[in-house]
């Protein structure tokens, strides 16, 4: 599981459990939403982390960012145990670990103007900086994230959605993270608006060295942008690889049936994958424990036939 | 046109108009949209958020709301009858009945308060005036047929016992109960994970030989409508820019705005190091309170000529593709990837 590089985030054994309440005299119990998931990135690096609605993408990028922090297991950023840091330093550590959301209407504020939003970020942590500073720094954000500065007083609603999506992701680089967790980033937006989004993570990933946790259900996008990809299944990590490798060499019969699902943008291609494809194939799946099967390609045990 | 001259279409959509009253202005949701549909045929419709590619079927069920809609021009043709004329107690019968639909929120389209069995029974009374032994009998077969397991059990229950998926379905159900000569799905897979999207379209596509039905299903996947897709319209803007056979579509554009959804696309070949950087399509999607004179794609299409900004280009057949393959465009893509090719 470990990338080539010393890790820029190390993650292990987390797992995310909610009690669930005892209704009219039933049994109090725990729902396991993600359960014992260990993975590391390195610097530089685009991790996508696929599966299916409730397999736990969310909730894992939640809690390596500690905003839903994990019930058991750790997750270091930079070496640094983040369960361990006072809540000063963490207030600091969270400068450089972002989130950009999937819909970026919700995560705006619609009574504040984006120039005053982003400014926010400088504001909260950078106490010091003069009013003059942080407007120019302001400006140098939006012309990075390709917005005009001119639109700094305007408010969210007056922007498309892939617009929010840039001022989020301009206010996610204002205090120069080196870890970003982007969860379904693209999903809310337009096809043709997907690819400059895209883009844009890939031109500020390759100028900034950041990392990014990739969680999306576009499973061509993942292959495209990701250089590993881990598959969840049912708060587990079912596989892991280097991206062509999974796609081109899936181990696990339920990576093998989600990859296999993909509709082909080619209809010679698509019609031959209807045909053949059987979707009534159930998910012959056991649990188990990591192996690695290949240089870097995970599989989890009992499943490798 | 491919069109066999013998059959009228079973649907025949003339230069509908919707627009939408608000405050900001009135909204140009469709735009003098014109096409016909042929029993037993697959029409896929792509576009993005303002393509007219939702609203205009709404409009032609007489779903949306009016005030603020209004049906500000057109005809819709099913089996010869005008469904924008029809009074509504009519208009009642054919939705529902001989038009299915699924759209794309089965949770908001369903009703909470009642079981399953009771949302499939009433347009099987309604339409096909069943007695409610035989209508519920029909439900139990419809749910065998969208294959929820244990049917005759389930029948009963409320849509919140019911999974995502098999809400979705009990929608298809709904839609199919009637045996429509048309089913119309919007964004019917949309929400959906893919296996279970790759289970709902295998099911229609059985359906769809079992019942001869001809389909609209409208998306944004273009995987999706290479696969089921007899016909392919491509729309933006309240307007149709390109429509032609599935395969033509695909492997010879001649719009400039198909050409960049399709180029869009990951490009998956070679390795990870080699790959070229996604083609994007610069700009926003258009304001639909403020109409351009012109082609509404001008303003981010990187071919438009001074014409395409001044006047709208009429849907003709393309020339030189394949019969039925029509585009709205004043210029000539494939003349100008090559100039591009040949630099």
């Amino acid at each position: 599981m470990s990338a080539s590089a010393a890790p820029i985030l190390s993650v292990r054994n987390l797992s995310k459990a909610y009690p669930l309440r005892a209704w009219w005299g039933g049994k109090a119990s725990v729902f396991r939403a993600v359960h014992d998931v260990s993975f590391d990135i390195a610097p530089g690096e685009t991790l996508g982390l696929v599966g299916e609605s409730g397999s736990g993408k969310s909730t894992i990028g939640r809690a390596v960012t500690m905003l839903n922090p994990p019930t058991a297991g750790t997750v270091a950023f930079e070496g640094t145990d983040l369960a361990t840091l006072p809540p000063r330093a963490m207030r600091r550590m969270r400068g450089r670990i972002q989130t950009v959301f999937q819909d970026p209407y919700a995560a705006l504020n619609p009574r504040m103007s984006v120039g005053a939003y982003v400014a926010e970020a400088f504001r909260l942590h950078r106490p010091g900086m003069g009013a003059g500073e942080r407007r120019a720094a302001v400006e140098h954000l939006f012309e990075r994230v390709g917005l005009d500065p001119a639109f700094l007083g305007r408010f969210p609603h007056q922007f498309s959605g892939g617009q929010r999506q840039r001022i989020c992701i301009a206010r996610a680089i204002a205090l120069r993270p080196s870890f970003i967790v982007a969860d379904e980033p693209i999903a809310a937006l337009d096809v043709s608006i997907q690819a400059q989004v895209v883009n844009l993570l890939q031109d500020l990933q390759s100028e900034l060295g950041l990392s990014y946790l990739f969680i999306s259900h576009d499973l061509r996008m993942v292959r495209y942008l990701c250089h590993r990809v881990a598959v969840l299944w049912r708060g587990r990590i079912v596989e892991l690889a280097e991206s062509d490798k999974l796609y081109e060499d899936p181990r696990h019969p339920y990576t093998q049936r989600l990859l296999s699902a993909v509709p082909l943008p080619d209809p010679v291609a698509e019609r031959a994958r209807l045909a053949a494809a059987d979707p009534h194939l159930p998910p012959d799946v056991q649990p188990g424990d990591l192996v690695e099967v290949a240089p870097g390609h995970w599989v989890a045990g009992r499943a490798i036939a | 046109m491919s069109e066999p001259l013998l059959a009228e279409p079973l649907l025949d959509v003339r230069d509908l108009r919707v627009t939408f009253d608000t405050e900001g202005g009135t909204v140009h949701a469709v735009n003098g949209v014109s096409y016909t549909l042929r029993e037993g045929e697959t029409l896929g419709i792509v576009g993005e958020s303002g393509s007219g590619k939702s609203v205009h079927v709404l409009a032609m069920l007489g779903l949306i709301p009016r005030p603020p809609g209004r049906i500000a021009g057109g005809q819709v043709l099913f089996r010869g009858r005008d469904l924008l004329a029809l009074p509504e107690r009519q208009l009642r019968k054919v939705r529902g009945g001989e038009i299915g639909f699924v759209f794309q929120d089965p949770m908001s389209s369903l009703n909470p308060g009642m079981t399953v069995a009771q949302q499939i029974v009433e347009p099987l009374r309604i339409h096909l005036g069943l007695g409610s032994r035989a209508a519920r009998a029909r439900a139990r077969e419809l749910l065998d047929l969208v294959r929820i397991p244990n049917a005759a059990q389930r029948l009963d229950q409320y849509p919140h016992e019911f999974s995502g998926g098999q809400r979705q379905r009990v929608m298809i159900a709904i839609g199919l109960a009637c045996r429509p000569k048309l089913l119309i799905a919007d964004e019917a897979t949309t929400a959906l994970d893919v296996t279970v999207q790759a289970e709902i379209i295998a099911l229609v596509q059985e359906l769809k030989r079992e019942l001869g039905m001809a389909i609209i299903w409208i998306t944004h996947d273009l995987g999706v409508v290479a696969g089921i897709s007899d016909t392919v319209q491509v729309m933006y803007a309240g307007r149709i820019l390109e429509r032609g056979p599935v395969d033509d579509i695909f492997g010879d554009p001649r719009n400039a705005y198909t050409l960049g959804l399709l180029r869009s696309l990951p490009d998956l070949s070679g390795g990870r190091a080699g790959r070229r950087r996604l083609h994007q399509i610069d700009g926003s999607p258009p304001d639909m309170r403020r109409p351009l004179p012109g082609d509404p794609f001008a303003p981010r299409n990187a071919y438009a000529t001074a014409r395409c900004r001044a006047e709208m280009p009429p849907l003709v057949q393309a020339a030189g593709a394949a019969p039925g393959h029509l585009v709205a465009a004043w210029y000539d893509l494939p003349a100008r990837l090559a100039e591009e090719g040949a630099r």
